[in-house]
């Protein structure tokens, strides 16, 4: 009886280990061009935020992780483009909240000046057909606020047409870009305010996988 | 026990005994994946590779593994599988990995697969479970793809969007657009869509056997008053 129990044991172990090695094995193979894939996705994103010519650093190195409610609360990665080490836009990757269904996730880009570069939807949940016309792919409205900047439109026309802005909202769905609306403008305030903490050189003994872990 | 022959595995496998429509198991995956073809294309066909490769591992033990543990057994099988096929899409296909996302994790918990180790590779030959795996999984696929294909023409008037995710940049052109300035029909796009959907497909399938039962029924008819 005990000896059946130990068998037992020993197959399931057995059958664990083989599992766990599979994975581990695959995992192995695949894991650095999992990493550059990652790496390939984001750098395509900041490509059509900020096209290659305008920066000369490693901008996918070259970040630095910020907090502030304007950003939507909680740890944000902001990556830094800078031409002969000087700051050319910072791309701040920050969260919307009060989408339709859950948070948006948005790259805003800023330039030095302070004006928008550009502006990308990473992830949402919104609803197929109303409020995903925020992703580039489906229509241009996102394109909308590149070159915007806080004196224009003046701050409090910075909502959607139904709040007195100039932005378009959709047939339908009203309380998806209005999120994105308010999270744009947020970044701009707050990049207006910390400056200088933004564009701030990363320490020098900063280890880059500490900064990636957000993404 | 290994007296299944191939051809009833495939009737079976792809109509008679159909997972989604017979057996309707993976309907989570099913229903969610399905808004598109090449989304459904793509966990169908990582279904597939999970099935072909868990029932060919399930067979294989078979005369070892005892009654006892063979549950455990089965899951440990399934789950190392699954998340190595997860490692080498996100590896390969990122982009669509990107876009199936938790559900790719989620074939683990497809019924249909355990079912398929437990009441069939564990009971026959290598060869014989891999073929029931394939076409298990062929006959999921299709009727993700039909599912698929029937929300995507409903929902945004298009086919084949977004193929470029599974085929590369090429594909691009693949897209068919079945109406110009469609304003798409959100329903079907919508959860609701994929249970009407499912609804029609299972309907369908039962109307096709309905028929095939009354012809055979007649001509066996036939055949005895021509006898008398």
């Amino acid at each position: 009886m005990l000896r059946e129990i130990y068998l037992t044991t020993a197959l399931l172990a057995a059958f664990g280990l083989v599992g766990a090695g599979l994975v581990a094995l695959v995992h192995m193979g695949t894991a650095e061009r999992i990493e550059a894939n990652r790496e390939a996705a984001t750098l395509a994103r900041l490509h059509d935020i900020l096209p290659d010519g305008e920066y000369d650093n490693e901008i996918i190195n070259d970040t630095t992780v910020l907090s502030h409610a304007l950003l939507g609360g909680g740890n944000h990665l902001v990556y830094r483009a800078r031409l002969a080490d000087e700051p050319v836009a910072a791309v701040f990757s920050v969260t919307a909240r009060g989408g339709y269904s859950g948070d948006i996730h948005l790259l805003v880009g800023v330039r030095a000046d302070g004006r928008v570069a550009g502006v990308r939807v990473v992830s949402h949940r919104e609803t197929p057909g109303l409020g995903d016309d925020i992703e580039a792919d489906r229509s241009d409205w996102i394109l909308g606020f590149d070159d915007l900047e806080l004196g224009n439109p003046p701050v409090e026309r910075w909502a959607v047409q139904r709040d007195g802005g100039i932005f378009d909202q959709f047939t339908g769905a009203t309380i998806t870009p209005r999120a994105v609306v308010r999270a744009v403008r947020d970044t701009l305030i707050y990049f207006d305010t910390h400056r200088e903490q933004v564009f701030e050189p990363m320490p020098v003994d900063d280890t880059d996988e500490e900064a990636h872990t957000d993404e | 026990m290994n007296d299944t022959p191939y051809g009833k595995i495939v009737a079976d496998g792809l109509w008679y005994n159909n997972a989604a429509l017979v057996q309707l198991l993976g309907l989570c995956p099913l229903l969610a994946i399905s808004g598109t073809v090449v989304n459904a294309l793509g966990l169908g066909l990582a279904t597939t590779l999970t099935l072909i490769a868990s029932n060919v591992s399930v067979s294989f033990i078979r005369n070892w593994v005892r009654p006892e543990i063979r549950i455990p057994i089965y899951v440990l099988i399934i789950a190392s599988v699954v998340t190595a096929i997860e490692l080498a899409m996100n590896a390969y296909f990122h982009e669509l990995y990107l876009v199936l996302g938790i559900f790719i994790p989620l074939i683990v918990t497809n019924c249909a697969i355990i079912g398929r180790a437990e009441a069939f590779a564990s009971k026959h030959t290598i060869p014989k479970a891999f073929v029931d795996g394939l076409i298990m999984g062929i006959g999921f696929t299709l009727v993700l793809v039909a599912l698929g294909a029937m929300r995507e023409a409903i929902g945004q008037g298009t086919l084949f969007d977004q193929a470029h995710l599974m085929f590369g940049e090429a594909a691009r052109g693949l897209t068919v657009t079945l109406i110009e300035d469609y304003r798409g029909f959100l329903l079907a796009i919508l959860p609701p869509g994929a249970f009407i959907g499912l609804g029609l497909l299972l309907a369908m399938k039962n109307l096709v056997d309905d028929r095939l039962e009354k012809r055979a029924a007649r001509r066996a008819e036939a055949l005895r008053e021509a006898r008398a």
